[in-house]
């Protein structure tokens, strides 16, 4: 046992600023895949919901539909093969085929990004349906266009409805962006590798990978819950009244499933 | 006379194979306040949703001043900022706050100052008795509440013609006062209205104009002393007597 302190504090006491270095590289590339994948995710949904009018010209209704299975193409294709086996496809095929070379940190945040868009455009495909179609038509009813109907009432509810998603794709990529050591990303995962084989401590290397890893993710889920709970606002409202009767009723602990408030007005 | 701001012209509908309405031929002028009446599944609310491009014609024409809604160049968002809709369901946007909902149409839709919006907003809300509760949210209040808010955002929109679908029908007894109190006063004040009720009174007192409607087609229509007082159809009558009693 004291001597796998003694290893762990040796791979710290030589290595610490790397397993950081490591660990800051991680967190850069889930963020910002995260975020860019969130984009794409948001662009792909909503492309993937615009309704087929029929009142629409015959070619913008031919040109809707080939965008839609384009999409629906690219979901399927990276939802169902395996980022580190599109790593190295995207990486090397990219050098091999089109003489593109992409530098380690560029292919790293275009496969992250990419699948998490992926991921994303499902989930907020599905977060728009969710939304209670009515809204949409009373939106309509007043004039708004269909661009307008997203942005200002189905999209801020969608959003705040896919958090939780957002989250769990933020934490699964901290822990996926392991696999892009496959392309020599000095991630967290590779810095592990290359402690371990040059001090021959394994175990004690993986003790303290796993523990980086284990504060990164539960940090990340601690912040997003703050966020959710921020969006959320506040439950009361306060009367824009000057009536002081109003006030006595108890306005602060007024709940929206007693209608106690109908009874002054 | 004056000019029709509505004209229906043969207007048909058909989901698939199903014939929902055929020959549909009314008009509304400046001030009216047509109801229609007729049970349900008899085509209203398609009737209505016609009206406002929320259902696309399979036939017949609907002109606005004259002009073919459906025709080419036709604006059908600027239409509908002059037509306004209240529904059953209240239909609110539920991220934003009362005074939100009666802003965002006339921001981004009527392209008004935030100052003017909120300004316009709160006269409104005013009207409906709605005004100290505009930071509330539409999950924090009641049926009636909302469906006051709904016509007040639809007001906002300062429209010429107000559709009502059963605005009372989701409601509670004893919120249907309530509304039913709003869209008296509406009346009286010139708005014109075309509103499909199931409130006989409404219809009687208030309307100038009643239109009953059996599978699809307008089977009577009149003045309400045509309608609830001489009935000429077997139809009408029946209808009448289930609901008088
Ligand atoms: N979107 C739809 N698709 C198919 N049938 C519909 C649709 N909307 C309404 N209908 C049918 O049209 C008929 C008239 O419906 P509706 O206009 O809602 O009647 P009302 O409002 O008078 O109760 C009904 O038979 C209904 O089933
Ligand atoms: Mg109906």
């Amino acid at each position: 046992m004291a001597e796998f302190i003694d290893g762990i504090i040796k791979c710290w006491q030589q290595y610490g600023p790397s397993y950081l270095e490591g660990a800051r590289n991680t967190l850069i590339i889930s963020l910002v895949g995260t975020i860019i994948g969130c984009v794409i995710g948001f662009a792909v949904g909503v492309v993937q919901t615009i309704p087929s009018d029929k009142g629409d010209p015959v070619w913008k209704r031919i040109l809707l539909g080939i965008t839609k299975v384009i999409l629906k193409g690219y979901v399927e294709l990276f939802r169902g093969t395996p980022m580190i086996v599109q790593s190295v496809f995207i990486y090397y095929g990219a050098r091999m085929v089109f003489n593109i070379h992409m530098d380690i940190w560029s292919a790293a945040f275009f496969i992250v990004s990419i699948n998490t868009g992926a991921y994303m455009a499902e989930t907020v495909r599905g977060g728009i349906l969710s939304i209670d179609p009515g809204q949409t038509e009373g939106a309509k009813s007043i004039g708004m266009t269909h661009l307008q109907t997203m942005l200002y009432v189905i999209l801020p509810q969608a959003f705040r409805n896919i958090i939780p998603q957002i989250g769990n794709n933020l934490i699964i990529n901290i822990k996926d962006t392991s696999v892009l050591s496959v392309i020599s990303v000095t991630d967290l995962f590779f810095t592990h590798k290359s402690v371990a084989g040059a001090l021959y401590l394994y175990f004690e290397s993986a003790t303290i990978t796993m523990a980086i890893y284990l504060t990164l993710t539960v940090t990340a889920s601690a912040l997003l819950r703050l966020l959710e709970s921020k969006l959320d606002g506040d439950d009361n409202y306060d009367l824009a009244t000057t009536d002081t009767l109003a006030h006595t009723s108890g306005m602060y602990t007024y709940h929206p499933k007693e209608k106690t408030l109908e009874d002054f007005k | 006379m004056s000019e029709n701001i509505i004209e229906i012209q043969h207007l048909e509908k058909n989901f698939g194979s199903h014939k929902v309405l055929s020959d549909i031929d009314f008009s509304v002028k400046q001030g009216d306040v047509t109801t229609i009446i007729g049970v349900s599944g008899s085509g209203k609310s398609t009737l209505l949703r016609c009206i406002n491009v929320l259902e696309t014609p399979s036939g017949g024409k609907i002109l606005f001043h004259g002009e073919d809604i459906a025709a080419k160049g036709f604006s059908v968002t600027d239409y509908r900022a002059k037509v306004g809709m209240v529904f059953q369901s209240f239909n609110l946007f539920s991220n934003m706050t009362v005074l939100k909902n009666c802003m965002v149409g006339q921001q981004k839709v009527l392209k008004k100052s935030k100052e003017e919006a909120e300004q316009t907003a709160k006269y409104f809300l005013e009207k409906v008795g709605m005004l100290p509760y505009i930071n509330a949210k539409p999950k924090q209040l009641s049926g009636g509440q909302k469906q006051r808010v709904a016509i007040a955002r639809a007001l906002a929109m300062e429209p010429e013609v107000l559709l009502f679908d059963e605005p009372t029908s989701a409601l509670d007894p004893q919120m249907v006062g309530e509304v039913l109190e709003v869209m008296k006063a509406l009346a009286e004040e010139g708005l014109t209205m075309i509103v499909v009720t199931h409130e006989m009174a409404f219809a009687r007192d208030v309307s100038n104009h009643v239109v009953f409607m059996k599978d699809g087609v307008i089977c009577e229509e009149g003045t309400p002393e045509d309608i609830f007082a001489n009935p000429k159809k077997e139809e009408t009558r029946d209808f009448l007597a289930r609901f008088i009693n």
